[in-house]
């Protein structure tokens, strides 16, 4: 092990920023969906995008000077991101959970069948099937008239997303051959395609509220269809700004064939999004 | 452990802890009735759940005595002010085998039993009696499935009791105006469920707790050996006044269980007979309003407060409010649908077309709402027909 | 190895702490982050104490006298919630901070900067909480373990607010989390094995897994109670196709692993604490670390004995049954080897001695009571009453909080440079002791006798206890009062203290002067 001394930061304000928006953050938007709308909400907003960006440019800056050039250090950011991403599974998991939960339990009990025989007695008309088409209560709950067909806009962005693996891990082997030019090709490539997946997601979104009555409110289906797909792109959203910031970077100049960690945490994610994007397909779409 | 001598021992036990407490702190009178332990019970399966938990209990302290024997006696013996020099020894695979083996097997014998109950407990088929359980925010509605009876179980205690204006009477808080009646020696099934929030349906002496959960019918059963009264309360918390919703169980033999049934038939008509003649008659403004005032105490000042003030914004004060102020038939609406999914409850199935009429005319000209406005029970009658 | 000379070696290279509120605020040192958590949980501890205080009064007698029963059910919430988030979990992770660096021989934790965020979200979530207290329709008043639909489509409006504390407290968790296990990999001293690390640090290593595995549950769960509230979906909502009951399996995946990320490290304390008292080595280590790590993995597949009575099918049922009973093995084997650890030691009873061996004596008991709790048919009598309360305290209060205290007394010297009081501690001791037995032990009594939980009013038949353990409350409640005097003595006039203050104590730790200098070990030392 290293003998040399690990990089201990000296004070830093950025914490205390961060602190600081996240409070606003929080509570503005609590306070927006009590009142409607919300200042510190704003002011909260623009504190995170500041923070991120203060941020990260210091770390940037530490990395150029060297200060990070230890392989302790370079360890602990590894150990870091791999933990973070840990958490990401088991948030997933946790949605996924759920939505095994509600096919293979809560929707049959609710028609009576299983281990609930007299829930008859409330729902009498309400039958098991997936996707839930007619909710127990439709007078509160209308259910969607269609479901997504998986062979169409899904199985395209399946292809969308597979393929920005793909071209994210060129980009990645060029970067290691020094082949910079390659590199931020292949990135801009694996960009391009995050783009993509995000306009055909939102075009899906918007069949779904207007032709397929799919919505947050059309009862269970609808509400485990939005939480999956809408959590997945919003990683999928961060992935690809994360991606524009490191191909930045790499124009830069900063990473070099040996050293990249930024790179390589941001593959990590966006591999990490494509997975989960799979899981999605298959349990969300296909089944 | 062999369950009679569970209860042997016992026995002793909390008389022993009783008497110590009557000695030490008690006002001697109280301290005969201080319930200590779980109690026995009168179902079959709730002496069963009383001897596993003795069972239990029991090995529990047989591992504690030793466990803090062998912690007290190196305590008292191995102290350094008594010039005890420490050993050295930190391992001995054979002695961690062994504490791990043993409690293994006193698991086992454990849960042997309780499977056998547990599985007991979860056989419902063959009942002789269903009755469905709703819980509300904050009473029971009982009603029994095949027969024409169903009717809502409040809270008896009055106010001034709680709020200790009053001396508390000897069943406090434990006591309702509709108890539900069920006959013994026979299985009745609970179909247990809920119009809002989760509650607990809970009976200590039938051993029987279930969740009641909004939309779902959950299962149990009991068969009562012997006919008394037996009290519980909810058990799961479901907002305000879960503290008081409590439950009342009198079991009487078959004959005197079918005759409350035929009694309550009988009641029911004639409730019917009232409610229709009420809703024929004419009513003087003043007459509704009197009416009203009562009908609102027992059945919304829980949430709307007796100032109408209500606690908002979860319980919407009545005062000047759009509603009762504003369009009649809507607050008719609200109060005979009531609204789904808040804790405003559909109130047509618990009170007559008169009390409606009487509470909604009430509701518009008390605490300076001033409309001016009556509502007869045709009123409500008419709008319930749309 | 020797301390002066790596501390002359750091001068070089460091300057000392800041001044003035800027080292607080800005600050990367693990020390000052960590001293932070311990003050700000020990505020947390008497918030959330006092108003464990209000619930006592209320209780003492029958009838309603101080407070209206949503107010009741809204302190009960904070209390749950503050104690849990607010006291023992931040206490942990500020021992962490203080002393993981120095029990591996690392300069400081692995992600500083990060650190000190993890820290200074808490006091914001905290203050959004407590202002719930004072807004339109109260604070959240659904228990702390907020099950839907009463957290959702009947909670006050504030629930928003609270929903986004709970984001941030667990954000502030995974980040310390990381930094934990960070650290732990990659900053061990040379010849620091992983079995040779001394057992807090190993209680912690396992505590960051269950807390990484645990709190983004929990942040789903609450995201997805805020999109039943604001957004129209029905993820609890039976109407919609969903169910209430999917909450509570949700919450406890999270719920029973958080009950374990409460204590593990309080085990590691004890670990440390028991050999040092007994001057002799802890008996099994290595078994120590496999139960630790047993105890961690079934806490993921016990979590449906919180709901025994909801209506689970009976395959369900018994499964969950079985797997909770397992949990003691691991535990009694803990148990065991503390009390082999002291059998043919040397003892002397120092205050954190005192505090560690109430530990085992009382945790124990509440583990007794949670093994009867396991039992699912006997689960039906006891679930949601005052058992269940004397239950959690019994592994929480003389449990949890206990070891934290016991553990402040073991290192304050090295924190602060200073002894405390020792005859106060031992007041204390007692004290604590009696108070705390005097509150706790009537619960059971109440509980099997039928007096639910949460419950603002309750029948004559369980009064006298009632009054006992509204007593044993203020009585525990100001005998922590005297704590904090003791502590600030000890800091502001306590003796000085040696390097190693206590005869058998051992540990990279004791071999820092005291108080530890602002950077440890700049160049790591050796390890054989
Ligand atoms: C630090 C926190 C902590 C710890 C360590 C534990 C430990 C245990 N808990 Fe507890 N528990 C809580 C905190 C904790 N609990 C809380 C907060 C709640 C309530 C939540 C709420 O609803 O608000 C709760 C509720 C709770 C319930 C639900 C009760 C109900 O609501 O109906 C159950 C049921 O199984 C349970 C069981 C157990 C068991 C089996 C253990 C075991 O780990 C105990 C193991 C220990 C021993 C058994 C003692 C030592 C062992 C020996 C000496 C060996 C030999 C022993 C034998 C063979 C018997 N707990
Ligand atoms: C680690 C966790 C922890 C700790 C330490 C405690 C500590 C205490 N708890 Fe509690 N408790 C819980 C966790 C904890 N609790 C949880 C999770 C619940 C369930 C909540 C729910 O149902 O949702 C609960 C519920 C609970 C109840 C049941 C409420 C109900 O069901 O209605 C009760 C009732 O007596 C109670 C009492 C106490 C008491 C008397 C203490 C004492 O130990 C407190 C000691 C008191 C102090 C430390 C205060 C000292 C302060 C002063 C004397 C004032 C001075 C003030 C200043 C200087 C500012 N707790
Ligand atoms: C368990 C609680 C509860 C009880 C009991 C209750 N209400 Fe309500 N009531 C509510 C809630 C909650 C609302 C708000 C519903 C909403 O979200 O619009 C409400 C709304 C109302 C409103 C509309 C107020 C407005 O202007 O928005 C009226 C009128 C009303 N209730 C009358 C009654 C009457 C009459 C009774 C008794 C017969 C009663 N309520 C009993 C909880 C209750
Ligand atoms: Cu109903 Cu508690
Ligand atoms: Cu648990």
């Amino acid at each position: 092990m290293s003998q040399q001394h690990y990089y201990v930061p000296e004070q830093s304000h950025w914490p205390i920023v961060a602190a600081v928006s996240l409070f606003l953050l929080a509570a503005g938007t609590a306070h927006a969906l009590i009142h409607g709308q919300s200042l510190l909400l704003l002011i909260g907003l623009v504190g995170v995008i500041y923070l991120f960006v203060g941020w990260f440019s210091t770390v940037v800056k530490e990395n150029q000077e060297g200060l990070l050039n230890d392989p302790q250090v370079d360890r602990s950011f590894r150990l870091g991101m791999s933990w973070f991403i840990f958490s990401e599974v088991m948030f997933f998991a946790a949605l996924f959970g759920a939505l095994f939960y509600v096919r293979h339990l809560a929707v049959p009990w609710l028609a009576g069948e299983g281990d609930k025989p007299m829930n008859v007695l409330l729902w009498p008309e309400f039958i098991n099937s997936w996707p839930v088409m007619n909710p127990p209560d439709t007078q509160l709950f209308q259910g969607p008239t269609t479901t997504v067909d998986p062979w169409h806009l899904p199985l395209l962005n399946t292809l969308l997303l597979v393929t920005s693996s793909i071209t994210l891990t060129f980009a990645h082997h060029a970067l290691k051959h020094e082949k910079r030019i390659t590199a931020i090709n292949w990135m801009l490539a694996t960009i391009a395609l995050g783009i993509a997946f995000l306009f055909v997601q939102a075009y899906e979104y918007y069949e779904a509220y207007t032709h397929l009555g799919l919505t947050l409110h059309a009862g269970i289906y609808g509400g485990t269809f939005f939480i999956l797909t809408g959590f997945h792109g919003m990683h999928v959203t961060l992935g690809t700004i994360i991606l524009i910031v490191i191909t930045g970077r790499l124009m830069r100049g900063h990473f070099s064939p040996q050293r990249h960690f930024g790179f390589e945490a941001s593959a990590w994610y966006w591999h990490f999004v494509d997975v989960v994007w799979l899981g999605l397909f298959i349990f969300v779409y296909v089944l | 452990m062999d369950t009679s001598v569970c209860r042997w021992l016992n026995a002793p036990l909390s008389r022993l802890l009783q008497a110590a407490l009557v000695l030490s702190l008690l006002p001697q009178d109280a301290a005969a009735e201080i319930p200590l332990n779980m109690p026995v019970g009168v179902t079959d399966i709730s002496r069963s759940v009383y001897d596993l938990h003795m069972t239990i209990f029991w090995i529990c302290v047989a591992i504690a005595v030793v466990v803090f024997g062998v912690m007290f006696w190196s305590i008292i013996h191995h102290r350094k002010s008594k010039g005890a020099k420490a050993a050295h020894f930190h391992e001995n695979t054979v002695v961690e085998i062994i504490w791990t083996l043993i409690p293994m097997a006193i698991l086992i014998a454990m849960a042997i039993p309780a499977t056998a109950t547990l599985v007991k407990m979860y056989d419902t088929s063959d009942a002789e009696v269903d009755i469905q359980v709703t819980g509300y925010q904050w009473k029971w509605h009982y009603k029994y499935l095949d027969q024409d009876v169903e009717f809502f179980s409040n809270l008896s205690t009055p106010r001034e009791q709680i709020e200790n204006t009053a001396e508390k009477s000897e069943h406090y808080l434990l006591e309702v105006d509709n108890a539900l009646v069920i006959p013994t020696g026979k299985k009745v099934r609970f179909l247990i469920t809920s119009n809002d929030v989760i509650h607990s349906w809970w009976v200590p002496h039938l051993a029987v707790k279930k969740d009641a959960i909004p939309g779902f019918i959950n299962e149990s059963w009991a068969i009562v050996n012997e006919p008394g009264v037996y009290r519980g309360q909810c058990a799961e918390l479901c907002g305000k006044d879960h503290g008081f919703m409590p439950i009342v169980v009198d079991a009487r033999s078959p004959e005197d269980y079918q005759q409350w049934l035929l009694a309550k038939q009988e009641e029911k008509e004639q409730q019917a007979q009232q409610a229709a003649a009420a809703t024929a008659r004419t009513w003087t403004h003043e007459e509704l309003m009197a009416e009203g005032e009562k009908v609102y105490a027992r059945a919304c000042a829980a949430c709307h407060q007796p100032s109408g003030a209500g606690m908002p914004p979860v319980f919407p004060s009545l005062i000047k409010s759009p509603i009762t102020t504003g369009d009649i038939n809507a607050h008719i609406d609200i109060v005979v649908r009531g609204k789904p999914g808040t804790a405003m409850q559909a109130f047509g199935n618990q009170l007559t077309p008169a009390e409606v009429a009487a509470v909604v005319t009430y509701e518009r000209n008390a605490w300076g709402n001033d409309t001016g406005d009556t509502v007869t029970p045709t009123d409500v009658q008419e709008h319930n027909a749309q | 190895m020797d301390a002066a000379s790596d501390i002359a070696h750091e001068a070089q290279h460091h300057h000392g702490p800041a001044s003035g509120l800027s080292r607080w605020v800005f600050t990367t040192n693990h020390k000052d982050i960590g001293t932070l958590y311990m003050w700000f949980s020990f505020l947390m501890f008497l918030t959330g104490g006092s108003m464990a205080l209000v619930i006592r009064a209320e209780l003492f007698q029958p009838g309603l006298q101080l407070v209206d029963p949503g107010f009741f059910n809204q302190m009960t919430t904070m209390h749950g919630l503050i104690m849990v988030f607010g006291a023992v979990m931040p206490a942990f992770v500020g021992l962490a901070n203080w002393l993981i660096p120095m029990m591996v021989g690392a300069p400081d934790m692995a992600l500083p900067r990060m650190n000190n965020l993890s820290f200074w979200i808490l006091p914001f979530a905290f203050t959004m909480l407590l202002m719930t207290l004072f807004m339109d329709g109260g604070a959240p008043n659904f228990g702390w373990t907020f099950y839907a639909p009463l957290s959702t489509q009947y909670a006050p409006p504030t629930v928003n607010y609270f929903i986004f504390g709970v984001h941030l407290m667990g954000i502030s968790s995974i980040m310390g989390a990381i930094n934990v296990i960070a650290t732990i990999f990659n900053m061990r001293a040379p010849g620091m094995t992983l079995m040779k690390m001394p057992l807090f640090v190993w209680t912690w290593l396992i505590t960051a897994f269950l807390l990484l595995a645990a709190m983004p549950v929990l942040a789903c769960v609450v995201t997805m109670m805020l999109f039943d509230i604001n957004f129209g979906t029905s993820f609890f909502n039976a109407a919609g196709g969903g169910d209430p009951v999917l909450f509570q399996h949700l919450f406890w995946f999270f719920g029973h692993p958080e009950v374990y990320i409460m204590i593990l490290p309080a085990f590691g304390i004890v670990s440390q604490i028991i050999p040092t008292f007994s001057r002799k080595p802890l008996f099994g280590y290595a078994s120590m670390v496999y139960a630790t790590a047993s105890i961690a993995l079934l806490s993921f597949i016990v979590w449906a004995h919180h709901m025994f009575t909801v209506g689970m099918p009976l395959a369900g049922e018994l499964f969950f049954m079985y797997a909770t009973m397992l949990i003691a093995v691991p535990t009694g084997v803990k148990v065991f080897n503390w009390i082999s650890t002291m059998f043919r030691g040397s003892l002397t009873f120092e205050t954190p001695m005192l505090f560690a061996i109430a530990f085992i004596v009382l945790f124990t008991i509440g583990g007794f009571s949670g093994l009867m709790l396991a039992i699912s048919p006997a689960d039906f009598q006891y679930h949601d009453t005052y058992f269940v309360v004397a239950h959690f305290h019994y592994v929480l209060v003389p449990g949890a909080v206990f070891a934290i205290i016991a553990a402040v007394y073991y290192w304050l010297p090295k924190w602060c440079g200073r002894m405390y009081d020792e005859r106060l501690g031992k007041i204390h001791f007692w004290w604590s002791f009696i108070g705390l037995n005097l509150t706790f032990f009537p619960m059971h009594f109440i509980g099997l006798a039928g007096m639910p939980r949460r419950i603002p009013d309750y029948a004559l038949q369980f009064a006298d206890f009632n009054m006992l353990a509204s007593i044993g409350g203020f009585v525990f409640g100001f005998a922590q009062v005297f704590f904090l005097f003791i502590v600030i003595r000890c800091i502001t006039s306590g003796e000085k203290a040696a390097a190693n203050p206590w005869e058998g104590a051992e540990g990279l730790e004791w071999t820092l002067p005291s108080p530890a200098p602002y950077h440890s070990f700049g160049t790591p030392p050796k390890i054989d």
